[in-house]
């Protein structure tokens, strides 16, 4: 044997069951309005959340440009500013990186990767599109319900989500609710999906640990989804109970802007612990398929194989059992026994190790490679550095007495935005870059695309590092102004303002990431088939770009991990999944490594 | 190459702005030093870390950048260079906790001693509550809420009588008193936060929260809520004065008791359920009418 591959096979199972016919779209609608195909799901969900994107993105330019020049921009009221924060907080976390990960690119990539023609129930995956649709459609309709959207937070927390006091109390919370349902609702049929393709549907000889991480990534991530939201859905259930018929389940005997309400012997504790037991793996349900995606990049655009297969996707598994008993390090000062800060700082710490090893070995797979500084790497490069800096001041938060200080200041604020924000962010866009051969067959504009990434990892970082220290210093979050304090210097104030000067140009950036994509669409160079020399499965097929039903008349057998850059002995320096062992080149020639 | 310089950069810059930026933690003027001791091993722990990974990545890029021809190390797995690094991970992680847990329990322990005093936040306003002579503080109930009894004391009980009651006022404490802060919320959550003591906590309706610190300087310091509580969240501020024993017993001899403010309730007769205050005006402030 001229070389090896972990696990290679000449052997692959027979299959065990026949394949099932292809459901085929009829017209023109079926076919690209209410399509039962994965790939057109994945572009509706990926336009459809990239457009909320877009608001959550303009709300931001308006939050900052208050924070940055609060006396020249006298048009926004406090409480229009609480609820930007809250809708553009709300957006990006779930209706943009939610829905564009797994929606998105779970949909685009788990049948082809895993070598399947689609997902197992293309009928319910539809369907969960259109309530997601309604889900965006009842969102944005708040906005211009009366009192407008909520203004609580994205957190929601009662009893000020439902009671006067807090713009949005009337109709915008109500709809926020029905909205955050509807969306459970829809993810769940997708999610059913992604699960049960990853489980039943790959082809023969793929192994699970043959799967390519970034299908590891998306599989835990819906994992985690599945178990987490029904935490959510129960407490948006139950809050609009309270707000609607007067239930308690929340809201203790209370006194609201001079009147005594008639809730009696509600726990506004509960409701915090419903949202956070959702709300920490939500973090991990948008940084998971990051981490499978910005591994695959690093190894393709590195040559090389992924360092440490098995312990990635180990720590995968650790980290999304390990999420779900650490919620309550978000309420280490919520008025909870404070006993339990003990537990949860630990458990918190304890993630960081798994964590800390995925950082580790995406350097060590840069380490003796063959680096291509094309987009999607520059971007991977990006994303280590911010994910890095983000999880660092993770640590500070977790360890539950540094957090006493730093909670609900903007460490926090930047913190979350460097590791849930910026972080994943790079990795769509890498992403974006890598596959966009692959969906229109042709290349993206070069020079554009490393403008984009310079001025985004650039920007992003300059804008969010400094805002640590405001935290430090004791400046709060969620604060529609500072007024005058004993304690916050002059020269915060012009950190603030250069701070929004960033993020406007930053965003304006995009423009430049979008006039790419659509020309590029076009005009862009036709790209060969499999540009990137990649191993997986979904560079393989007969078609390219991969038409209806994925592959060509006979699904694709896998023989090996999609691992194999840079394999001593074999011709090339990549090895595609699906090549059979004696047809691979070796430096002696054609087939000549025997099997 | 360009991408080296940005990592090297990012690295180096990212350490000279934490030393020579000029934001940072206000002077202390609490007991929880050991906090921001935490916080300082911390950031040594976390910086070596930062730095080694960067400078490793900016080597890595410009050691191995792309050469036509030239293969990567084809090595799936180092299993001892794995374990190591575990290893040194989890060396690292109990360096940061073990210190961080020893505070924690002396900060959830409350010691013998301790004065208590009460915190009352409502939107968006704060008032503050002393035991008066007996030491006890009376008990509350949110219905027995009014004009006349905008604390909720309950009538009944004799350990409220003598309760002292700061509305609209500045707070005092005494220096190097430790206190027990009681804190207590009749509508939704707020929290008590002053910069300079590094401790804070939600008030919760419905519930009785509290922590607990020792001023250490005398000095006038802000008190911000700290958790959203609505359009007036951010107006939601108060004043605290530490000062030594004597100035602060004799401002609070000037302070009225519980029973004293009913005697002169009584004689002014309110109606009913009327509390709108300072917070009404914030609400104006935000456009959004009260109800
Ligand atoms: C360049 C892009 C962005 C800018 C300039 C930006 C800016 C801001 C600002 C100014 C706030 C309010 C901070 C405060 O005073 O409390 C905020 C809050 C928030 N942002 Fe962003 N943001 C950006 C992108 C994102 C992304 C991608 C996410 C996705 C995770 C995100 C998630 C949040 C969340 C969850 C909140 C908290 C909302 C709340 O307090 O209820 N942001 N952002
Ligand atoms: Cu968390
Ligand atoms: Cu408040």
């Amino acid at each position: 044997m001229a070389y090896v591959a972990p696990g290679e096979t000449s052997l692959v199972p027979p299959a065990e069951v026949a394949e099932v016919d292809l459901y085929h779209a009829k017209s023109w609608i079926t076919k690209y309005v209410f399509s039962q195909d994965a790939k057109v799901i994945a572009i509706q969900y990926a336009f459809t959340a990239i457009a909320i994107g877009l608001v959550a993105l303009v709300l931001s330019w308006l939050m900052r440009l208050q924070l940055g020049f609060p006396d020249t921009f006298s048009i926004i009221e406090p409480s229009q500013y609480y609820q930007f924060i809250t809708m553009h907080g709300m957006i990006m976390v779930i209706y943009l990186l939610t829905a564009l990960f797994l929606g998105g690119f779970g949909n685009y990539l788990i049948p082809l990767m895993v070598g399947a023609r689609d997902m197992v129930f293309p009928f319910v995956n539809m369907v969960s599109y259109w309530v997601y649709l309604l889900a965006v459609l009842v969102l944005i309709a708040s906005f211009f319900v009366p009192g407008g959207p909520t203004g609580a937070g994205w957190t929601l927390y009662p009893p000020q989500s439902i009671t006067a006091g807090t713009p949005g109390s009337e109709g915008g919370i109500v709809l926020m609710l029905v909205s955050l349902a509807l969306f459970i609702v829809g993810f769940t049929m997708g999610g059913l999906n992604y699960v049960v393709t990853v489980l039943q549907a790959r082809t023969r000889g793929m192994s699970l640990m043959r799967m390519p991480l970034t299908v590891w990534g998306i599989f835990i991530a819906t994992i985690l989804a599945l178990l987490a939201f029904p935490a959510l859905f129960v407490g948006a259930v139950m809050m609009t109970l309270d707000k609607l018929l007067g239930t308690s389940f929340f809201m203790p005997a209370m006194i609201s802007l001079g009147e005594q309400l008639e809730y009696d012997g509600g726990n506004p504790l509960l409701f915090q612990h419903l949202f956070w037991f959702f709300g920490h793996p939500e973090v991990y349900i948008v940084a998971l398929p990051a981490f499978g995606i910005v591994s695959d990049l690093i190894s393709v655009h590195a040559r090389r194989n992924i360092f440490g297969y098995r312990m990635m996707v180990w720590a995968l598994v650790a980290i999304g059992a390990l999420s779900f008993i650490v919620w309550a390090h978000h309420m280490y000062v919520s008025g909870m026994n404070p006993w339990f800060g003990f537990f949860f700082a630990t458990t918190t710490l304890i993630i960081a190790i798994p964590t800390a090893l995925k950082v580790y070995n995406w350097t060590l797979t840069l380490w003796k490679g063959n680096i291509q500084l094309t987009v999607p790497m520059l971007f991977a490069i990006g994303f280590i550095v911010t994910f890095l800096n983000g999880g660092i001041t993770g640590l500070f938060l977790g360890n539950v007495v540094v957090d006493v200080p730093l909670s609900d200041t903007m460490f926090v604020v930047a913190h979350f935005h460097m590791v849930m924000g910026v972080a994943p962010l790079m990795v769509i866009f890498g992403a974006i870059y890598h596959w966009y051969p692959l969906i229109t067959g042709r290349m993206y504009d070069e020079a554009l695309g490393q403008i984009h990434f310079w001025v985004t990892f650039v920007g992003a970082y300059t804008i969010f590092l400094p805002i640590h220290y405001l935290g430090f210093l004791g400046v709060p979050r969620r604060y529609f102004e500072m007024g005058d304090t004993s304690f916050i210097p002059e020269s915060a104030a012009t950190l603030n303002a250069f701070v929004t000067v960033v993020a406007l140009i930053v965003g304006f950036a995009q423009l430049v990431f979008f006039y790419n994509m659509a020309r590029s669409y076009t005009k862009g160079k036709i790209a060969g088939r499999n540009p990137w020399k990649a191993n997986s499965l979904e560079w393989q097929t007969e078609e390219f770009p991969p038409g209806h039903g994925n592959f060509g008349a006979t699904l694709p057998l896998v023989y090996r991990w999609p691992y194999s850059y840079g394999v001593p002995g074999v011709a090339e320096d990549y090895l595609p999944q699906n090549v059979p062992p004696d047809e691979v080149v070796t430096d002696e020639g054609p087939g000549a490594s025997g099997a | 190459m360009v991408v080296v310089y940005a990592l090297i950069l990012v690295a180096v810059g990212t350490v000279a702005f934490h030393i020579f930026s000029p934001w940072w933690s206000t002077e202390i003027a609490s007991n929880w030093g050991y906090i921001d001791t935490t916080i300082d091993i911390t950031f040594w722990v976390t910086g070596v870390v930062f730095i080694a990974v960067m400078l490793f990545m900016a080597y890595c890029v410009w050691r191995y950048r792309y050469k036509a021809g030239r293969r990567a190390a084809y090595e799936p797995e180092n299993t001892k260079m794995e374990l190591w690094l575990t290893g040194l991970t989890t060396v690292g992680v109990i360096v940061m906790l073990t210190p961080g847990l020893f505070v924690w329990n002396d900060f959830v322990t409350v010691p013998e001693g301790a004065a208590e005093f009460e915190v009352m936040g409502q939107q968006w306003q704060w008032s503050y509550r002393f035991p008066g002579k007996d030491g006890v503080l009376g008990t509350t109930d949110v219905r027995k809420i009014s004009d006349e009894n905008p604390f909720g004391l309950n009538p009944d009980d004799p350990n409220g009588k003598d309760d002292v009651l700061v509305e609209g006022d500045e707070l005092h404490l005494p220096l190097d008193q430790p206190v027990k802060v009681l804190l207590r919320s009749i509508d939704v959550l707020h929290d008590f936060y002053v910069p300079e003591f590094r401790a804070k906590m939600d008030l919760v309706p419905g519930q009785v929260t509290y922590f607990w610190f020792t001023p250490i300087r005398t000095g006038t310091f802000d008190i911000l809520c700290f958790e959203l509580c609505g359009v007036g969240h951010h107006t939601m501020r108060g004043k605290v004065v530490i000062e030594e024993e004597s100035a602060y017993k004799a401002w609070l001899e000037k302070q009225p008791t519980f029973a004293k403010s009913m005697a002169k309730a009584g004689t002014g007769g309110g109606d009913g359920l009327k509390l709108v205050s300072s917070g009404g005006e914030a609400v104006t402030a935000g456009g959004e009418s009260a109800r």
